[in-house]
């Protein structure tokens, strides 16, 4: 489990991060050889914030995401996440890429999996999660288990867990990556409307430059590996909410800001990847 | 379209001819349909033509009828045994033996190789005994067993739910240590307490696996059964063909196998419509 220590009862909410990560740092042992994955990480997300972090393949964006979940300890560090005092909610729920949704549960018990967890009777689970299977679209398949489902379908049902929990903090976890291009457009534009009615604050990690534009408010760009912080870029100054994605995507500012955010993520491909970075850059 | 076509036309009856209609044109369907059907129908005369060649053979006295009695024989035995009460006495007697081995043999072997799967320290402790036991002929511990638990019933419970609980449980271990990672990430994001993880995500993730133990283990109960009757029982079907071996009555020993082939098959099919219920997700 990763130090997350709750600071409950401030009532400088507006001046206070909603996370505060400082000096985190991740080494791995791989076969007696020493691997930095991170290199001293401070991030201050905002509360409410749908913050982006995108970095070459092996900076450390996943390990950051896992220890912020609690599924992996950092080396050195601390995490601190903000909580409401007057909830019980859990600090932090990930939506996992689509693998994730158990195959032997039906779709309302995979939402209601976290509830289950904490200790939420059937009634009171199934009338909490019912609306985010109304809100994610999947109303008729409410018993239905996932092999019935689409890819898409499925990410919906890992979306809609995460929501139903109501935690501090979502963290996603390229929740888009498996999914064919047509798809995953309609469900950004999908989880840019829940997130709209719920405003939570999301740590968001993807490798596709042109997601964290569409998505973010503000984007971090990590060094290749150990990962470090490289640059922070402020979508929400050129793209305000609510958004359209389409709209983003067809807008000159948009061009500008990919060519921004690719030309400092290109040195790190590069460096990466020894000089073959030419062409990889698709998302 | 050429499945949709087809399927107006009532050619397709199986599942298994999508995948042909799929490959093959639209011409080339009808032929390989029929050679499907063809197929079938060879596969079910197949062993009939060697039953009749087996009863004439008899008749014509140009087999030994003390070593191969004609399948008629056969039957004729079976249906008197039947009618004595002999058949089902003897089956019952084993059945009882089956189904009471296999349950505690299998039921503790399925919650032993969950925890081993999820805990490295209970896997640290009971790997090396099963390494070092299962390979233990099972049969050759009933002297063993006959001695402790007596020449009872016991000694069959046990020795059967010995060779069942071997299978269960590495392949249980197997099932959960093959469980994808990200289910167990799920499990701790959410805060879930490790007995929600044994029965909502190791047991329903590990459950192919373990039905797969539970049909080895029982072919093997079968087997041990059969073996255990042989020699040290008063009933069954194993002691009953033994018997009928001893007193040179040949056709019974032929019923006896018929009957214990019979068995086989119809647990087969017990637990494959288990399968089919416990794992509805389960792609087939």
């Amino acid at each position: 489990m990763a130090q997350v220590t709750s600071q409950a009862g401030s009532h400088a909410v507006l001046a206070q991060p909603k996370v505060r990560v400082q000096g985190v740092t991740k080494r791995f042992m791989v076969k007696d050889r020493v691997v930095d994955a991170l290199a001293g990480v401070d991030i201050e997300i905002r509360s409410g914030e749908f913050f982006c972090i995108v970095g070459p393949s092996g900076c450390g964006k996943t390990t950051l995401l896992r220890i912020l979940a609690g599924l992996e300890k950092q080396t050195s560090g601390t995490i601190e996440v903000t909580r409401d005092p007057a909830s019980d909610r859990p600090t932090n729920s990930m939506v996992f890429q689509e693998q994730s949704v158990f195959p032997w549960m039906s779709v309302r018990d995979n939402i209601a999996f976290g509830l289950k967890a904490r200790g939420f009777s059937k009634r009171d689970r199934y009338a909490v999660a019912n609306p985010y299977i109304q809100k994610v679209g999947l109303t008729g398949f409410e018993e239905a288990l996932p092999h019935q489902l689409s890819g898409g379908m499925k990410q919906r049902v890992s979306i809609a867990r995460a929501f139903a929990n109501d935690p501090e903090i979502m963290l996603m976890d390229e929740p888009f990556a498996a999914l064919d291009e047509q798809t995953k457009l309609i469900l950004q534009a999908e989880l840019l409307r829940i997130w709209e009615e719920t405003r939570k604050t999301v740590v968001y990690v993807t490798h596709s430059i042109d997601e964290a534009i569409v998505l973010a408010d503000r984007i971090l760009i990590m060094t290749a590996r150990p990962g470090r912080i490289k640059d922070l870029i402020d979508v929400a100054a050129v793209f305000g909410r609510p958004r359209q994605v389409e709209a983003v995507k067809s807008s000159a500012q948009y061009g500008e800001l990919f060519g921004r955010v690719w030309g400092q993520l290109r040195d790190e491909v590069v460096g990466a990847n020894g000089g073959m970075a030419e062409g990889s850059m698709s998302s | 379209m050429s499945i949709a076509s087809n399927a107006e036309a009532g050619e397709i009856r199986q599942p298994v001819h999508v995948t042909n209609v799929l490959v093959e044109g639209e011409t080339g369907n009808r032929r390989r349909i029929s050679r499907a059907n063809v197929e079938r129908f060879i596969s079910i005369c197949s062993p009939l033509f060697l039953l009749a060649i087996w009863e004439i053979a008899a008749q014509t006295g140009r087999i030994d009828t003390r070593f191969f009695p004609a399948p008629s024989a056969v039957f004729r035995t079976a249906g008197t045994m039947i009618q004595s009460g002999e058949l089902w006495a003897n089956l019952s007697v084993s059945l009882v033996r089956i189904a009471v081995g296999f349950t505690i043999g299998a039921v503790p072997a399925v919650i032993v190789g969950l925890a081993m799967g999820l805990f490295s320290p209970v896997r640290a402790v009971v790997q090396p005994l099963i390494d070092a036991l299962f390979p233990i002929p099972k049969i050759a511990i009933l002297p063993l067993f006959i001695l402790i638990f007596g020449i009872g019933e016991s000694s069959k419970y046990a020795i059967i739910a010995v060779a069942v609980t071997f299978l269960v449980v590495i392949n249980t271990v197997a099932g959960v240590r093959n469980i994808e990672k990200v289910y167990l990430d799920v499990g701790r994001n959410f805060r879930a307490s490790p007995l929600m993880i044994f029965t909502d995500i190791a047991l329903p993730g590990a459950l192919p696996m373990i039905i797969t133990g539970l049909k080895l283990g029982m072919g093997v109960a079968l087997l041990v059964l059969v073996s255990a009757e042989l020699v040290g029982a008063k009933s069954g079907i194993g002691f009953m063909l033994w018997q009928s071996y001893q007193v040179f009555q040949i056709e019974k020993t032929y019923v006896w196998l018929l009957v214990s082939a019979v068995l086989g098959f119809a647990s087969a099919i017990l637990l494959n419509g288990m399968e089919r219920v416990l794992i509805p997700w389960k792609p087939r």
